[in-house]
């Protein structure tokens, strides 16, 4: 694995040893996509070591992704985050074969997607992983409901059955109503709540959101991020949900992949990304972020070993060592001292005002 | 992005904010299409061979009689009249006396002279030296190859009229169709009353021209000058107001902060920067001047479509093709030479192609020109391009052997008048008569050997789909007809293109050719729905494979240059006369701006739709059928009415090769005296079958559109 996984501390990563492994929704290993004619000469060859600048001048290719591995769990939500032109978006179809990998595999529950015949690949975008997609890719020559059902109606199941299911649908996604207009008549928020009732139509293991609220304006925007929130609660999808919004990304994420030209720079959780920035790029990118909104208290304690000892409090305020700071900060403040800080039922160490400002106060400098 | 995602909010919370939306009727114009049909059987069966309005070809009716009259009248009496004899006889005289003037000079013998003022050597040259200076090198060796090409082949004349006229007809539209554009850019009140005019001027079949014209004008250059005109200025006006319209905001706003008055933003912003449309409008002005030139033959226009005209009336393949191939060679010319022009206007090269029509003949012959020999070398890195004032005196200096050219052209017989070469060594292959004996061979045992299977499928095809067709349009009663027609317009379009269809069966039944005009329909609905069939086979390959486009393309494009005159030889020759010949021509002729409508249509599909239905699992015949296809509706309903308005014209076109009905008596119009009304007639026929046909899919395209 080229990544590098920081900070090292991390307490998420997954185990690689993916295969046949059904803890593991989705197991990436070493993939890669060039663009070009003679891309599979290319990776055979020494010159996909080349950079992205170096090889297109080379040879006219562009490498789109670069040797990515990562492994997503079951009802986890996996953010993949990057600028345009970060290969973001090949690499989500990438993984549903979409666009066809160079090399590497794709697992899904086991499965092999890059080695599938094509019988089989169409068998599984029908069946186990459906897309949401930016520009919502509704036919505006269909209703919302036939719309809705548009994938159980290509996978062949009868008219009473999909009509019901994709009723349903649109109910969950609040749509309740509409199932009878046009596309056209809905407001591009409404759109993409039938792009989420598709995907969802299908019963899938997996959800992939390319993109999915970029052309939506801010208010509808958080609207739909809550609603996907609220769907994840109600339906406990795996999903990996792409984006080029941080704040989005930290708001959804249980982890976060951070890609800049195809390859990995960071894969990690909110407050791992923000806390620990792999490189300057990242640290860049997050500089805008209210890192007390992301960063737990893990991130602004003290080590008691460090002062000596003395300083640990043995009463007075308890708080989890996962606690947003935001949300911890009242109390400490309150308190007036030193506050305990453990991790199940050991003490780790000590926050006190000085502590909660530093970062609070910071962002005030920053902005 | 910032811009359209700033208004898709805007849109985006306001209709988030609406409750609810009505869900839109359904149409059901399936069940109503077949109701009709139904009612249609019923009628035919019972009422079959009554109340037709059939009209044998030598019968006239009353009004048609009329019209012979009236022509007699004006022949004898209107000379005196101060407006037929004065004004547009005055007209006629000016243009006949221009196109005389010019024939003189490069074509006919200019009296006292033995041959025209200017020889072909000099033709050659100032042709080429004008290409030259507005078109670049590699149009100049194209144009001199066409030019030397029309003489060898024994046609120097007849291809000189055809340049006259087209060229005095572009002209015209040029000083007319200019100001036309640009006021129109400029007022949204004239450009609101013209449209419609110029919609209708290209909605009817070129036919239907000649009638009108030769009525006042009489047979003859004049007239010939005037429908070529017509018929080529729509386009001219078109683009320009689309050119000057077209000019960004941005800048006109920039310009205005100025303090530009209106004839300043017009000359030195809109103008300049419309420059190119503009030429592309000329480009395809051109190209319609030069189809009607042709057909012009048909009212005594001098030209190539006179012995198109007089070796298809008596079926000599090998002498139609011929002329036919010197057409096609003068539409290649022109076609890329302006391109080039249009082009050259913004000094890009990569701006490929303009109008759309690159021909893969040319780019093939040129595209293995060395570097040196074309203007891409004065764009290279090593060879730094001509200044201006250098290619001033270049162009300069060039003028001497142009000069010299004419004046040799003057004196020496052989450079006066284009060399017989039936007995020069390699040239005698490619002479006319040659050529003509050749290609008569090569026809004759081509379709000797395959004619039992073209003239089986020509059998079957007429017994089993054209007869029983024709009979249900034209054995139906009339008034079963007309309301067939007017329900199927309702049902497509609405009460709108219903009352339109209403007054068009009203022109029809005044003319008297009901049951003519269905026949030619039931021809163009056959040919029509075969173009479709091939449109969307080739438009879907297009559409979804890049490589399948760049392998059509060129191809379609070619056609597309074809005046419609010559689609006629090839389908003669493969089918002999008869209705199925002229509705294989009218297809062939349909097909490729049918298919290229399609195709851009499937392209147009948005990409993320068909990725989603590709990740949702969908089948390529699913995604045809379920996603591509339905969501190209529009541009089907377009491609559909282009392909009926383009069968139409050449459906009645292909009267000329047995195709009958309209067709042939607006031929038979002008060779038999005592027709002369009836094919007027079938004019206004042809014209009101267009109108009604191109309403209702226009409507339907309005409607079904997304």
């Amino acid at each position: 694995m080229t990544a590098t996984v920081e900070p090292s501390q991390s307490a998420t990563a997954t185990s690689t040893n993916g295969t046949g492994d059904q803890d593991v929704a989705l197991h990436v290993q070493g993939l890669w996509k060039i663009f070009g004619p003679r891309a599979d000469k290319i990776m055979k060859s020494s010159d996909a070591q080349l950079s992205r600048k170096e090889l297109q001048e080379k040879t006219g290719h562009v490498v789109g992704i670069r040797d990515v591995s990562f492994d997503v769990a079951p009802g986890e939500v996996f953010v993949v985050m990057g600028l345009s032109g970060s290969g973001k978006s090949t690499l989500v179809r990438l993984l549903t074969r979409l666009i066809e990998p160079t090399a590497g595999t794709v697992e899904m529950y086991g499965e092999d997607i890059t080695a599938m015949s094509d019988r089989a690949l169409l068998d599984t975008r029908r069946r186990k992983v459906s897309m949401v997609f930016q520009h919502f890719g509704l036919l505006p020559h269909r209703k919302v409901v036939d719309n809705v059902a548009f994938g159980l109606e290509v996978r062949g199941e009868g008219r009473s059955d999909r009509r019901n299911r994709a009723q349903e649908m649109v109910d969950l996604v609040g749509l309740s109503g509409y199932e009878n207009n046009f596309p056209d008549q809905l407001s591009g928020g409404m759109q993409q709540r039938v792009g989420l009732a598709r995907a969802l139509a299908a019963d899938p293991d997996i959800m992939m959101f390319d993109e999915p609220f970029s052309a939506l304006d801010p208010l509808i925007r958080r609207d739909m991020q809550n609603e996907v929130i609220r769907l994840h609660h109600e339906v406990g999808k795996t999903m990996v949900f792409i984006t080029h919004d941080l704040a989005e990304a930290l708001k959804l994420g249980d982890r976060i992949l951070i890609m800049r030209d195809g390859e990995i720079i960071q894969i990690g959780t909110p407050d791992e990304v923000v806390g620990a920035p792999a490189d300057d790029y990242v640290k860049d990118f997050t500089s805008d972020v209210p890192r007390s909104h992301v960063l737990t208290l893990k991130w602004v304690m003290r080590d008691p070993e460090a002062a000596g000892g003395d300083d640990v409090p043995v009463d007075g305020p308890v708080l989890k060592s996962d606690q947003i700071v935001r949300d911890a900060a009242r109390v400490v403040l309150d308190h007036h001292g030193p506050c305990r800080v453990v991790e199940g039922d050991k003490v780790v160490g000590v926050v006190d005002d000085e502590d909660i400002l530093r970062v609070v106060v910071a962002e005030e400098d920053a902005s | 992005m910032s811009d359209t995602a700033v208004k898709d909010a805007a849109v985006a919370v306001t209709k988030e904010q609406l409750p609810y939306v009505d869900p839109r009727k359904p149409r059901r114009t399936g069940i109503k299409l077949v109701g009709i049909l139904v009612f249609w059987l019923v009628c035919y069966a019972a009422f079959k061979g009554q109340w037709t309005k059939a009209l044998g070809l030598q019968d006239t009716t009353e009004l048609q009689r009329k019209i012979n009259d009236a022509r007699d009248w004006i022949q004898l009496e209107g000379q005196d009249n101060w407006f037929i004899g004065g004004v547009l006889g005055a007209i006629g005289d000016a243009l006949n006396s221009l196109v005389e003037f010019f024939q003189k000079l490069v074509s006919i013998p200019a009296l006292p002279r033995p041959v025209p003022e200017i020889g072909w050597l000099g033709v050659v040259a100032i042709a080429a030296w004008v290409t030259f200076v507005f078109a670049g090198l590699r149009s100049t060796v194209l144009v001199t190859l066409s030019l030397l090409s029309f003489g060898v082949v024994g046609l120097w004349s007849e291809s000189m009229d055809t340049l006259i006229i087209t060229g005095i007809s572009v002209a015209i539209c040029i000083i007319i169709g200019l100001p036309v554009g640009i006021w129109m850019a400029r007022s949204k009140s004239v450009s609101t009353a013209i449209t419609p005019v110029l919609d209708l001027m290209q909605t009817f079949p070129a036919f239907c021209y000649l009638a009108p014209f030769a009525l006042f004008f009489g047979i003859g250059p004049a007239t010939a000058v005037i429908l070529t005109l017509i018929y080529a200025l729509p386009p001219m006006v078109r683009i320009t107001e689309h050119g000057i319209r077209t000019v960004s905001a941005t800048t006109i706003e920039a310009a205005r902060s100025m303090g530009l008055t209106g004839t300043q933003m017009l000359r030195q912003v809109q103008l300049p920067m419309a420059k190119r449309t503009i030429v592309v409008g000329i480009n395809q002005c051109m190209m319609a001047a030069l189809s009607m030139a042709t057909i012009a033959a048909l009212v005594n226009g001098p030209g190539l479509g006179k012995p198109v005209v007089s070796a298809l009336q008596v079926l000599n393949v090998g002498a139609a093709s011929v002329a036919g191939l010197a057409i096609v060679v003068m539409a290649i010319m022109l076609d890329r030479t302006t391109t080039a022009a249009s082009e050259r206007t913004t000094g890009k090269t990569n701006i490929a192609s303009a109008s759309g029509m690159s021909v893969m003949l040319t780019g093939v012959v040129l595209e293995r020109l060395p570097r040196w020999a074309t203007e891409e070398a004065g764009r290279g890195q090593r060879l730094p391009r001509l200044t201006a004032s250098g290619r001033w005196m270049l162009q300069s200096l060039l003028l001497i052997p142009v000069v010299v050219c004419v004046l040799l052209s003057r004196q020496q017989l052989r450079y006066a008048e284009f060399p017989d070469v039936t007995d020069t060594p390699v040239l005698k292959w490619i002479s006319g008569p040659e050529l003509t004996k050749q290609i008569n061979r090569f026809t004759d045992w081509l379709v000797g050997g395959i004619d039992t299977y073209t003239i089986w499928i020509k059998d079957h095809v007429t017994e089993w789909i054209i007869n029983p067709l024709q009979d249900l349009l034209s054995l139906s009663p009339w008034w079963v007809m007309a309301l067939v027609l007017l329900a199927v317009a309702y049902a497509l379009g609405g009460w709108r293109p219903a009352v339109i269809t209403a007054v068009c069966e009203g022109v029809i039944l005044i003319t008297g050719l009901w049951n003519d005009s269905m026949v030619t329909l039931s021809m163009t609905l056959i040919a029509t729905a075969l173009v479709m069939v091939i449109a969307v086979l080739l438009g879907v390959a297009m559409g979804r494979s890049r490589r399948a486009d760049l392998a059509i393309r060129p191809f379609l494009d070619a056609f597309q240059v074809i005046p419609p005159f010559v689609y006629l030889v090839p389908a003669l020759a493969l089918f002999l006369p008869g209705r199925f010949t002229a509705i294989i021509a009218a297809t062939a002729y349909a097909v490729p701006i049918a298919t290229k409508l399609v195709a851009d249509g499937i392209r147009g599909v948005s990409s993320t739709t068909v990725e989603a239905a590709r990740a949702t699992g969908s089948t390529r015949w699913q995604m045809i059928s379920k996603v591509q296809l339905p969501m190209a509706r529009e541009s089907l309903v377009l491609a559909t009415n282009q392909g009926l308005l383009y069968v139409l014209s050449m459906v009645v076109i292909g009267g000329m090769v047995g195709g009958g009905s309209l067709g042939y008596i607006v031929v038979s119009g002008f060779s038999q005296d005592q027709l002369f009304g009836k094919g007027l007639c079938a004019g206004v026929a042809i014209a009101a079958l267009g109108v009604m046909l191109d309403r209702i899919a226009r409507y339907a395209a309005a409607r079904y559109g997304n």
